[in-house]
């Protein structure tokens, strides 16, 4: 029951800041994702990212910055593990599920439905 | 109300009028907004949880379980709105829809259905990327430049 009620806290806290960064700023939704994504890409480089994803679980994974998070984990992983190469291989490496559900499931649902009106 | 005679009464005039109007003008719904956000947000990120709690209680680690966690969720977020409800959610959601990666999902499938009408190459093939494109080329460049210095560090 904790679990679920930190990932509902952090994720919602996270959303507040996008809607807040939408109302205030002239920023649309499309910089909001890319801002978060470049901000958990740096967060997670400080080694501050990770701490959020203990404590809120999949309320820091499901955000866009847990993707920007993923992104540099896994290049730093994969430079642990293959050294220079890694920098190149760890980012795709860590994010192809979602990546490629993303494409895929996103070109069957474009091609299944039609858009309203 | 009080009289508009000379500079100096018109300048009164013009801060009661200025008070008059800030107490009808409708106040933005920042704090309403925000809450919408909090709320949905914070439930697709419980939902996200009990999903993730599934994959991990099949014996799958945390950073094995994130990926299928993330592809169950974009599949849901395809459907939906392929199904015209997630944008409908999405009008009182903002940025409680946009954020977790399901708004990410939506924004691929969302111009791709709407393109899909200027061909399979330049309109659906070619739109689904506009928004998850940047998105993906500013999380690649971030990763690239952090991984160099962490490579030149250790």
């Amino acid at each position: 029951m904790q679990t679920y009620l930190m990932a509902f806290i952090i994720g919602g806290l996270i959303c507040i800041i996008g809607q807040l960064l939408m109302d205030l700023t002239p920023l649309t939704p499309a910089h909001v994702l890319v801002l978060f994504v470049v901000l958990g890409g740096i967060l997670s480089g400080l080694g501050l990212y990770q701490p959020l994803v203990e404590m809120g679980g999949a309320g820091a994974t499901v955000p866009l910055p847990g993707f920007g998070h993923s992104l540099v984990s896994g290049t730093i992983e994969d430079i642990n593990k293959y050294g220079f190469t890694g920098i190149f291989s760890g980012a795709l490496r860590a994010t192809a599920t979602g990546i490629t559900a993303a494409v895929v499931f996103g070109f069957l649902a474009a091609v299944t439905f039609k858009p309203k009106g | 109300m009080p009289a508009s005679d000379g500079s100096e009464g018109q300048q009164e005039f013009q801060k009661w009028y200025q008070a008059q109007f800030n107490q009808v003008k409708p106040k933005p719904p920042i704090v309403k907004n925000a809450l919408w956000a909090f709320v949905v947000g914070g439930l697709i990120c419980t939902f996200g949880q009990v999903i993730l709690n599934y994959f991990l209680g099949l014996g799958l680690s945390m950073k094995e379980a994130a990926g299928p966690t993330s592809a169950v969720l974009i599949f849901l977020a395809a459907l939906f709105t392929g199904l015209g409800v997630y944008d409908e959610l999405g009008r009182y959601a903002g940025a409680g829809s946009i954020v977790p990666i399901t708004g990410f999902a939506n924004s691929i499938v969302a111009p791709a259905m709407e393109f899909k009408r200027e061909g399979y190459v330049f309109g659906l093939g070619a739109k689904m990327f506009v928004i998850a494109g940047p998105v993906i080329v500013y999380g690649l460049v971030t990763a690239f430049v952090i991984g160099l210095i962490y490579w030149l560090r250790h």
